[in-house]
């Protein structure tokens, strides 16, 4: 353990620990962009900036570790105006156009900014008269032509949060940082469109508007949203996942960071919630009326006009979970006598939970009596 | 029978002036002559680093039994006679030989590094070691503990010569004073100053100095592989470089059982991509791993934390070149050279308005005037000194009323520039320093890693200001903003480049903030800012010729001949053509 005093407050943390770790126990906000709390280090952003007693030069306090008897002061008038130049300097580079960005009420930029009182229409708060550090500003005309994440280069800040998560918890290593000086860029390999698994990590840990997702586009902003706590059904890992509902319409899925699965999702659970109001949702059983030649013709009924979806009751009948599931357990039965139990098969689900497939394979041996049971990742 | 030895320059300046022709026109005369035969002599023709004196080049050393005479802008076609004359003829061509001035160059000159750079033939190892090569490897290995190695560095005073001044020999106690296992040793060649030549000319005319340093840097230290990261835009340092090394395991100095102790090291050859800001150790590293090459924070330093996680000491080529000169002299010899904190002595690229542009190596201490005038010959063309730029794109001007300061690390820090990596420019009336600093800004620029925000952003803004300042469309409280920025920049940013990209711009504006102002004015002191000039003909000096209204790409010239010429400010395009056709001085600008 190594014992240090922040702003003059004695603090014993593990050896190792960061001063922005050690700084957040004791409840001391020190602003940072670049810094996120299950990535590496990164130390570009330079907001954190920290004095140390007998360091001639601040340190970043996310990136130096603490020693004993350490004496580091968060905030000084100095600390703040160099944190201010910062912003500055990065909003001279940035859109602006919060007015329109998908990410307004829940970007780290638009915060700081708020909280340091810059505006860059509004000189008097600049410190460089006349339009303080206004210059040329990046322009990407160009889009990314990928179906799921919408890459705003121009609102980038070149934090890195999106390649470290890329690399270091999705392993894919998709981008990576690009060209030189003002000109850095990151981007796909060759500035290619993304061609990547769409897990949209980076999109959870950009703290600006430049990676979002394309279809939460225009569908509402934090401030109009409902967030509800549910588990993503898609598979038996079961990540907790957070709808985010506005007018009773999923918008978007996001993750926590403190539950277990620690804010990571994949492409299915984070985009791949459209099915919830597809008209071609199934919401209750049917049992099947209708002869199968007349179903038979390889055509979702969501695509008939609507004259013939209204025969789809000629085809179906929709029917009570206990109507159905007595249907099964007599066509079962029926089968078991007349063929043996060894005439059915189970398949299994990676979608379910591994009580779930355990009781399935009981059900097929116990119950039906066959050991004909198998399982979907097989196949 | 006498012996003749022919020394050509192979340096980088040599070759730029030809060096490989007149040696081709040695071959060819000496063939024809048919010296060795008909005169009894045994003649070699060597290619040997630089001899320093660039503008000079190709400069050739003839000996003849020992008897020096260097030949000075020797070009293939004056071959002949050297050959007739003076090596068959043995009567010396006077009027081409070396002239006092030449002499006086090397006078104040002190060399342990440059040593023996133009004197071996850098293709022939045996040429180093005839000189004492390998020496003094042998001499740590066969009877030196490591901790006996680190104290001699560390006495010797000798402090990193890449830029920072970090003291050698403490880094390497650090290094050798973490827990046994693999470690490394890095030499950084990738010498990225505008205008710096230094480890270039030491690769290039003496590589088996820096693998001895290395060499013995591994023994110190316990490492078992070295690295050399080396600009690939260094060809010829590289080749020359690989055959060092493959010549040193020829001959057992690298590989194993090194001089039948049980150790081994080996050097691989690290190629950069051209990139200034790999020469930041921790980007270096970064590079050298595979990684994209941008710094990260320190701690933790390389010497616990390097390559590959592993302890690592980075020492620059002409840190490492200097090695094996104080283990084979002592470190008493070397720190009787220099200062109380600045030992030994400093190789700088001196280029600019000087008379003699070259390389140089001068104690440490000696005063910038002795370089300037009694090395450098003064200024070209009989114009005031105005400024010494040292240091490089992170170093800062020293005003021509500062020119006795010692050049040493603390005496440059304190007027606010640096030693560096020992790039010296030169600047007379003719340059402007607002221009100047727009120029290194550019460079840093283009050159940040794009990491960090002041670096990243705030170079670029510096430069547009600077930029909009030489337009003549700097706005009032301009030079505040651009003090104010680049104490902040230095203040905030990540690694060496972005701490030191404002120097320039802080010490122009420290010495020179009336010529900063007079851009706000409109007026550019020096007559360089294009956008600032206007060029108008001086009614008592034109002869009405013509010259200028036919030189005149834009039609801006009128006038009949023999009668006054006229400049229309409003068609010129400010291009100087103008300027330097006039015969008569009549063209002025200002």
């Amino acid at each position: 353990m190594v014992k240090l005093n922040i702003d003059g407050r004695m603090i014993e943390v593990a050896e190792g620990t960061t001063i922005l770790n050690a700084s957040r126990m004791l409840n001391i906000e020190i602003p940072t962009l670049c810094n996120h709390p299950k990535l590496t280090p990164f130390g570009g952003c330079r907001l954190c900036l920290v004095e140390v007693k007998g360091v001639p030069r601040p340190l970043t306090s996310c990136t130096t570790p603490v020693s004993e008897g350490m004496e580091v002061t968060t905030s000084t008038p100095a600390l703040e105006d160099l944190r201010k130049t910062v912003l500055e300097l990065i909003l001279s580079d940035h859109p602006n156009d919060c007015m329109i960005c998908e990410k307004a009420g829940d970007c780290t930029l638009q915060e700081l900014a708020y909280f340091y009182g810059i505006s860059p229409y509004n000189p008097p708060l600049l410190k460089g008269d006349k339009g303080g550090f206004l210059g040329e500003r990046r322009i990407y005309e160009k889009r990314d032509g990928n179906p799921f994440i919408e890459r705003n280069m121009e609102k980038c800040i070149l934090c890195g949060r999106c390649v470290k998560v890329c690399d270091e918890i999705q392993g894919v290593g998709a981008i990576d940082f690009a060209y030189r000086g003002f000109k850095s860029k990151i981007c796909p390999p060759f500035e290619r469109d993304l061609d990547c698994e769409f897990c949209g990590q980076c999109v959870a840990v950009c703290p600006t508007g430049a990676l979002t997702g394309k279809m939460w586009q225009l569908r509402g902003r934090q401030k109009d949203i409902k967030e509800v706590d549910t588990t993503c059904a898609y598979c038996g890992t079961g990540c907790n996942i957070t709808l985010h509902v506005r007018k009773n319409e999923v918008v978007r899925v996001t993750a926590k960071e403190d539950k277990w699965n620690e804010g990571w999702l994949c492409v299915k659970g984070r985009f791949g919630y459209t099915f919830i109001n597809s008209p071609d949702r199934l919401k209750k059983p049917l049992i099947r009326i209708a002869p199968k030649h007349i179903a038979d013709f390889g055509f979702r009924i969501s695509d008939l006009n609507s004259e013939v979806r209204n025969q789809q009751s000629a085809i179906f009948k929709e029917v009570s979970w206990d109507e159905a599931l007595d249907y099964i357990s007599a066509k079962l039965k029926e089968i078991k006598e007349k063929h043996g139990p060894d005439s059915i098969a189970g398949l299994s689900s990676a979608r379910c939970t591994t009580e779930e497939n355990y009781l399935f394979q009981k059900f097929m041996r116990a119950a039906v009596g066959t050991n004909n049971v198998d399982h979907c990742a097989r196949l | 029978m006498s012996s003749v030895k022919i020394m050509v320059c192979m340096g980088p300046g040599g070759i730029a002036s030809g060096g490989a022709e007149v040696i081709s026109a040695f071959e060819s005369e000496l063939r024809q002559a048919n010296v060795s035969a008909d005169i009894h002599k045994g003649c070699s023709l060597h290619k040997v680093g630089c001899f320093g004196l660039c503008s000079k080049d190709v400069l050739v050393d003839l000996i003849i039994d020992g008897a020096k005479t260097t030949y000075q802008s020797v070009k293939p076609e004056m071959v002949r006679r050297i050959v007739s004359e003076h090596i068959i003829g043995n009567l010396p061509v006077a009027e081409w030989t070396a002239d006092e001035n030449y002499h006086n160059f090397y006078k104040k000159q002190v060399k342990v590094v440059l040593s023996d750079c133009g004197r071996i033939d850098y293709e022939n190892i045996d040429s180093y070691i005839s000189e004492g090569g390998y020496k003094a490897a042998e001499k740590v290995f066969a009877g030196m503990t490591p901790e006996a190695v680190t104290a001699e560095i560390k006495n010797s005073g000798l402090r990193g010569r890449g830029g920072a001044g970090f003291p050698t020999g403490v880094k390497w106690e650090a290094c050798r004073k973490t827990a046994a296992g693999q470690k490394y040793i890095i030499c950084n060649a990738d010498e990225g100053d505008p205008g710096a030549f230094m480890d270039r000319a030491v690769i290039e005319g003496n590589p088996h100095a820096v693998i001895e340093g290395m060499l013995i840097g591994s023994y110190a230290i316990g490492a078992s592989r070295g690295y050399v990261y080396i600009r690939a835009e260094y060809p010829l340092a590289v080749e020359r470089l690989k055959y060092a090394i493959k010549d040193a395991h020829e001959r057992g100095f690298l590989g194993s059982n090194i001089f039948g102790s049980k150790l081994k090291f080996d050097i691989q050859l690290k190629l950069g991509a051209g990139a200034f800001v790999c020469g930041e150790e921790t980007a270096l590293i970064a590079s050298i791993e595979g990684q994209r090459g941008m710094p990260r924070p320190k701690p933790p330093y390389p010497v616990f934390q390097g390559l590959w996680g592993k302890p690592t000491v980075i020492n620059n080529v002409e840190t490492l070149a200097n090695i094996p000169y104080i283990i084979k002299k002592g470190s008493a010899w070397y720190s009787s050279y220099g200062t109380e904190k600045s030992k030994g002595t400093k190789v700088f690229a001196l280029t600019g308005k000087v008379k003699n542009t070259g390389l140089i190596e001068v104690p440490m201490g000696i005063t910038l005037r002795e370089i300037i005038y009694d090395i450098g010959g003064g200024i070209e063309g009989g114009k005031a000194l105005k400024a010494v730029q040292t240091g490089g794109p992170s170093g800062g001007c020293i005003p021509a009323n500062m020119v006795d300061i010692n050049v040493d690390y603390e005496s440059l820090a304190r007027v606010g520039s640096i030693v560096g990596s020992g790039g010296m420019i030169v600047l007379d009336e003719d340059n402007c320093m607002v221009n100047m600093a727009q120029y290194f800004l550019q460079f840093t620029q283009s050159e940040s890693c794009g990491k960090c925000v002041p670096c990243r952003i705030g170079t670029k803004r510096l430069l547009e200001i600077l930029s909009r300042i030489t337009k003549g469309k700097g706005r009032d409280g301009d030079i505040e903003l651009l003090e104010k920025l680049s104490r902040d920049i230095k203040s905030a940013s990540l690694c060496g480049l972005g701490q030191t990209a404002p120097n320039p711009v802080l010490s122009t504006i420290k010495y020179f903030r009336n010529e900063y102002e007079a851009h706000l004015k409109g007026k550019c002191p020096a007559a360089v800012c294009k956008e600032l000039l206007t060029y108008y003909i001086l009614e008592e000096f034109c002869k009405g010729c013509g010259a200028c209204l036919r030189a005149c790409p834009s039609k801006a010239i009128t006038g009949e001949k023999k009668k006054l010429h006229k400049i229309d400010p409003a068609v010129c395009v400010k291009c100087g053509a103008c300027f330097d056709v006039c015969k008569f001085k009549a063209v002025k600008k200002e």
